[in-house]
């Protein structure tokens, strides 16, 4: 109770037109003044943003109450919305989110962890030789590799099934088996992403001060002592980036499924950006394709606050 | 305690790592040998796909399906040119791919670069509503506009039109972020010694502004590029004719055949690629800097 008080009284107390503590430079620095020429840099964004994005964002909410089936459009409150429980494809364009979720996204984590961490040996040679390879998955235009892997995983003669021939495997049917096309579908997102990850992690590790791994062993710590109580506590925030923007990409996940398998066999890879594009521009069921646009949303936006929760937790 | 701080405090000046050299030389050998496997590995499974995509483009479609598979890039990189760009018009799918994406890089790399530093350097009214409308739509996954813009574009009557795939996306909330995170850092001084120097806030912005903050732009113009070269979903529903297609539209259609050109999809997807290899090899820094965005600072 005081120390709210305190602390209030103290926010008060600040000198008049002293930035605010926290809020970097706290915008104008001639404030007032010059208003005018601000606002004539921002206005070409600002009326775009109010045209292609809150107008259309608002069309959008609206008409998820809405069913537009068949052209007509008649108000139905929160149906389509109770719909989504109902609906299988949903529940199935979810788990494929999920299963990315919960098996890729840890996988490849784990895969960026290990080579940012070997990459950022001083005595490795060829070092950035071995980044630059690793990290060109990265520059690869969605839909070509995505292409590239569809040719490479076709099942008879494919080079994929033709490379596992030759250590002795049997031919797969990576695209038209439920299970192999699931797979299919992660090894690729690992394949074009763990570079990506690798990179950002490499940042990270490189901003560790030097001076804790030499604590670390001063303190007779071994190698993996100082892994896992030096560089991945240090690399915390960076992780926590890494994971949550896999996570969120794998909730909008789009492209690679639409090339690879189109969301088969029997919808086992259909994600929810897929089924959306299905519901409204193949069924053109617009009200119920906005519901599902809400649906991800509102699955954003809770990542987005669990993200904010454990950034704010100090370790 | 102390000799051994000495001893590794030289090492690491002489820069050689403290800890090698109390390894004897086989040990070394021993423990490093794995390292360089799991590497050569990582580097042969990132390269695979790449180096089958140039031999396969360089086959018949015939060939890549034959044991064993060509280890070496073949002759039939001309006819299979040649097919691509009579089956769907290659030269005119990667002419409009281009158009589009200098066109929508150009301005949206404008207006970003225009309302960051707005945002950055001025306080005027609205500014804390307009910030907010940034980061929401940031947050925002971009699929909830799919079905209320297609309504636009179609009452708009800009389906199958390169303005419908450039205007609704010009204003890009996160490359306005990007630039007012850098702004925010901008040396103050430069900015004040040009107002008191008596230059417009409009010259001073492009004469003093804009040079310094250079590689910034760059890293934006080089994002902003390649996700509109990326783009796949907002072309696939806005495009109905073929002379106007992307390459990722393309490249779609091509799956789509009822007899499928393979060799062809490969050379198809090493084009799409090669834009973004070259910008890759030419601004190594700044690519890596705009792919990764706002998640490592500097």
């Amino acid at each position: 109770m005081t120390a709210s008080l305190l602390t209030r009284e103290r926010g008060t107390r600040r000198a008049p037109g002293y930035p605010r503590p926290g809020s970097r430079r706290s915008g104008g620095r001639l404030a007032g003044r010059l208003q005018r020429p601000g606002m004539w840099f921002a206005l070409p964004a600002a009326v775009l943003l109010v045209v292609f994005f809150a107008y259309p964002l608002a069309t959008s909410l609206l008409q998820s109450f809405f069913s537009t089936k068949g052209g007509e459009s008649t108000f139905v409150g929160l149906d389509q919305y109770l719909r989504l429980f109902r609906d299988p494809l949903v529940l199935k364009s979810l788990g494929t989110a999920l299963l990315i979720l919960v098996i890729q996204v840890p996988i490849m984590i784990a895969l960026a962890v290990g080579l940012a961490y070997l990459l950022n040996q001083a005595w490795v040679r060829f070092r950035s030789g071995f980044r630059l390879i690793t990290f060109l998955p990265a520059i690869t235009t969605l839909v070509a590799y995505s292409v590239v892997f569809r040719v490479m995983m076709t099942t008879d003669g494919g080079a994929l099934n033709q490379i596992l021939g030759v250590f002795g495997a049997g031919p797969i049917d990576w695209l038209n088996n439920e299970w192999w096309a699931r797979v299919a579908v992660i090894a690729s997102i690992t394949w074009r992403w763990t570079g990506y990850n690798m990179v950002i992690i490499l940042a990270g590790l490189q901003a560790i001060p030097p001076e804790l791994y030499e604590a670390a062993r001063i303190d007779g710590a071994g190698r993996w002592q100082t892994f896992w109580h030096v560089v991945v506590p240090q690399l915390r925030p960076v992780l926590i980036f890494t994971i949550v923007t896999s996570t969120i990409g794998a909730l909008q996940l789009f492209d690679e499924n639409f090339i690879l398998t189109g969301g088969g066999p029997n919808n086992a890879t259909l994600t929810p950006v897929l089924y959306l594009y299905k519901v409204g521009f193949q069924q053109f069921d617009f009200g119920y394709a906005d519901a599902i646009a809400w649906m991800l949303v509102i699955l954003t936006a809770i990542i987005a606050v669990i993200q904010f929760r454990i950034l704010r937790e100090k370790p | 305690m102390t000799t051994e701080l000495v001893v590794t405090g030289q090492a690491r000046r002489r820069g050689i790592p403290s800890r090698a050299r109390r390894e004897p030389l086989l040990r070394r050998i021993v423990l490093r040998s794995p390292v360089y496997l799991v590497l050569l590995v990582a580097s042969v499974l990132a390269l695979l796909p790449f180096a089958w995509m140039v031999i396969a483009s360089t086959h018949t479609t015939s060939d890549l399906f034959v044991s064993p598979l060509p280890l070496l890039p073949g002759g039939e990189f001309w006819q299979n040119l040649g097919r691509l760009q009579e089956s769907v018009g290659f030269g005119q799918v990667m002419l409009n791919s281009i158009l589009v994406a200098v066109l929508y890089t150009v301005f949206s790399s404008i207006i970003s670069v225009m309302c960051g530093y707005g945002l950055a350097n001025y306080r005027f009214r609205g500014r804390g509503v307009l910030m907010g409308v940034v980061l929401v739509t940031m947050m925002i996954p971009m699929q909830v506009l799919l079905v209320p813009l297609f309504q636009m574009m179609a009452s708009a009557g800009w389906i199958d039109s390169f303005q419908a795939l450039i205007i609704p996306f010009l204003a890009n909330a996160f490359g306005i972020f990007l630039m007012r995170q850098g702004f925010l850092d901008f040396p103050a001084t430069l900015i004040e010694a040009a107002r008191i120097d008596g230059a417009s806030e409009l010259r001073t912005f492009y004469r003093i502004v804009l040079p310094v903050a250079r590689p910034q732009i760059a890293a934006l113009i080089i994002y902003t590029f390649i996700s509109q070269w990326n783009s796949f979903i907002w072309p696939l529903l806005m495009l109905n004719s073929e002379d106007k297609y992307t390459i990722p539209v393309a490249l779609n259609t091509m799956i789509g055949l009822s007899r499928v050109d393979y060799s062809g999809l490969m050379l198809g997807s090493l084009l799409a690629t090669l834009p973004l290899f070259l910008l890759f090899l030419v601004f190594q820094k700044q690519f890596v800097a705009g792919l990764l965005g706002g998640a490592v600072k500097g």
